[in-house]
């Protein structure tokens, strides 16, 4: 495993100049709105608040300082793991993520897993068969997700098997009324379907049509004419050699993507009021939660970084000749 | 069957991608319809009509009525003009953007690390989130939507066109280009120019799919387009109540209509690159 040392060394070097611009460019960001954080969360109460009480509550926040000092504030804060406080939900950002972060990453895992696998095999299947029906079809739906706006599907997919079909519900992780320990396996899955179906289809679009052009190169190639030649059927030649050929190049594609699928999320949530971090997003956003906004955006920055060092891990552990180059 | 035969035997021939000016006639007669119908409008079809609540679709309202009595496809026709039109100024914004960041990154070498830097903090964010930061910024609106748009689809262009700039740049006939004593501007425009214009082109029908989406996106979450002018998210968004109450009518339009608009670019977009990749696909 002498390969994973400087690929972890490199990754790590670029997260160290990574993190501090990126915190610089979220914190200019967050300053730069022209939202006032004290009306938004006054809200409908401003004929109640007057103007000392208002000059009250910003000095509490420390929105009365320039902004450069707000961030020394923050940064110093943040060095020893305090983030601030959410104005929306009212308790440390740190809280709001740890706890809604599992929710999501639930969500993005089981749809990242069954993206993979629909993917692939819908890729492999495609490429077997280039040029013919079952090809155009595949490819023909691919393109059309991958330009399928997420939340429609979402809004087709409650219109269809949660309101024409009551089989699903359409909203939230538990049914109303419950809570979490009384919740029932068999209900939480069935909160799960839905939004899971979403995130997955939106997920695949990018892997059917990346594995079928990886495959149609390999089918190309003399090792495949060579298999064909024995008496191998196109379908036998792709799904065995060809399905080995291609994984680890779709793996590693699908990592690097998963950023994509917490982005996919955020829309999810917000329709299946699934109580997780992207929801979280879109409430911070509206809300003006400018602290929380800072915390999310960090999360989701470290989450893409996670993401593309599994990719170049999974990229170099299926493929031997990359190593050696890198090594 | 000799080797030759099996090669080209698989269930039929890979077909080659159609030429581009097929697709490209078929978005642009879909642009001229959104945006010369949504002018044509007669203006009381996007009226409050209190006699027509929540309607199912009928030969009067081909897609139905939402709970206010407004016609569902005329408010669309209306919704997908104001989309394309966002979307082209801000794929317009974004292809400029990657030009001008690919050019300085070839021309100079401190350049091109600021851009690499640019670009790895561009794409170290999940894309809707980085886009909903800025929209947040920009304090939402309209002009909120663009600018975030604008400023977040430019990094694969960028990259792109940089490659073939450099690539470009140090190739021989750029060098004997200048050993002939041809000033700059003569091999920007005669060795550049034809170079990173096809991809150029491609770039920006790329980029304009995935900009309404966003805005779509952006607007749905209530973070983009103002809610009193027509725009497919909003339209989404308020379906979704009515979707719970068995008017599922009102979601069928505006979705459709967004992915038809961004299906007809996106392959456009497609055949175009293809077209403007050398042969061989070396890049």
């Amino acid at each position: 495993m002498n390969w994973l040392r400087p690929l972890l060394l490199g990754r790590l070097l670029r997260l160290a100049w990574l993190l501090p611009l990126a915190t610089i460019g979220l914190f200019t960001l967050v300053s730069l709105a022209p939202i006032d954080p004290v009306q938004a969360y006054i809200g409908d109460l401003s004929a109640l608040v007057g103007p000392e009480q208002r000059a009250a509550i910003a000095a509490t926040w420390g929105l009365d300082q320039p902004a450069p000092e707000r961030f020394l504030s923050w940064l110093g804060g943040a060095m020893t793991g305090d983030l601030g406080r959410s104005l929306t939900y009212g308790v440390p950002v740190a809280e709001v993520i740890e706890r809604r972060l599992p929710a999501s990453l639930a969500l993005i895992g089981i749809a990242f897993v069954l993206s993979f696998v629909l993917g692939t095999a819908l890729g492999i299947a495609a490429a077997a068969s280039r040029g013919g029906r079952v090809d155009r079809l595949i490819r023909f739906v691919a393109v059309t997700l991958s330009v399928s706006p997420g939340f429609w599907i979402a809004l087709l997919l409650i219109a269809v098997f949660a309101v024409g079909l009551g089989w699903l519900p359409a909203c939230c992780a538990a049914p109303p009324g419950l809570t979490a320990a009384e919740t029932g396996m068999g209900d939480r899955l069935r909160h799960l379907v839905l939004p899971v179906a979403t995130l997955s289809l939106v997920g695949t679009a990018p892997l059917v049509l990346h594995t079928r052009q990886r495959l149609l190169g390999f089918l190309e190639s003399p090792a495949a004419l060579h298999l064909r030649a024995h008496g191998l059927s196109w379908r036998r030649v792709a799904f065995g050699a060809g399905l080995r050929h291609a994984l680890g190049p779709a793996l590693a594609l699908h990592l690097a993507g998963a950023g994509e699928l917490f982005g996919g999320s955020v829309l999810a949530e917000t329709i299946f009021a699934w109580p997780g971090l992207g929801q979280a997003t879109v409430r911070a956003a509206t809300g003006a939660d400018a602290p929380l906004l800072m915390g999310i955006g960090l999360a989701t920055l470290l989450f893409v970084f996670c993401g593309n060092l599994l990719a170049d891990v999974a990229a170099q552990l299926v493929d031997p000749r990359l190593r050696r180059t890198t090594a | 069957m000799t080797a030759l035969d099996i090669s080209a035997d698989g269930e039929g021939t890979v077909r080659g991608i159609r030429p581009p000016l097929h697709r490209g006639l078929w978005a642009a007669c879909l642009l001229i319809l959104v945006l010369g119908g949504s002018a044509l409008l007669p203006a009381n079809l996007l009226e409050i009509d209190a006699s027509a609540i929540g309607r199912a679709p009928d030969p009067g309202h081909p897609f139905g009525t939402d709970s206010l009595g407004r016609d569902v496809a005329a408010r669309t026709l209306a919704a997908l003009a104001m989309s394309v039109k966002v979307g082209l100024v801000a794929a317009t914004a974004s292809t400029g953007i990657a030009l001008l960041l690919s050019l300085a990154a070839a021309s100079n070498r401190v350049a091109d690390q600021a851009v690499g830097v640019l670009t790895e903090l561009a794409l170290g964010l999940p894309h809707f989130v980085l886009l909903i930061m800025i929209a947040y910024a920009m304090g939402g609106g309209t002009n909120g939507v663009v600018v975030a748009i604008a400023f977040t689809h430019w990094p694969r262009l960028a990259r792109l066109l940089r490659h073939e700039a450099q690539g470009v740049a140090a190739s021989d006939y750029v060098a004997a280009s200048q050993a002939l004593g041809r000033p700059a501007h003569w091999i920007a425009r005669h060795h550049m120019a034809p170079h990173l214009a096809p991809h150029l082109i491609a770039g920006f029908v790329l980029i304009f799919p995935h900009a309404i989406l966003h805005e779509a996106g952006l607007s749905f979450i209530g973070l983009g387009i103002e809610p009193h002018l027509p725009s497919i998210g909003v339209m989404l968004a308020e379906s979704l109540r009515e979707i719970i109450a068995g008017r599922w009518w009102v979601a069928v339009a505006p979705g459709a209509g967004l992915l038809l608009v961004a299906l007809a670019f996106e392959r456009f977009g497609e055949a175009l690159r293809v077209a403007a990749e050398p042969p061989g696909g070396a890049s």
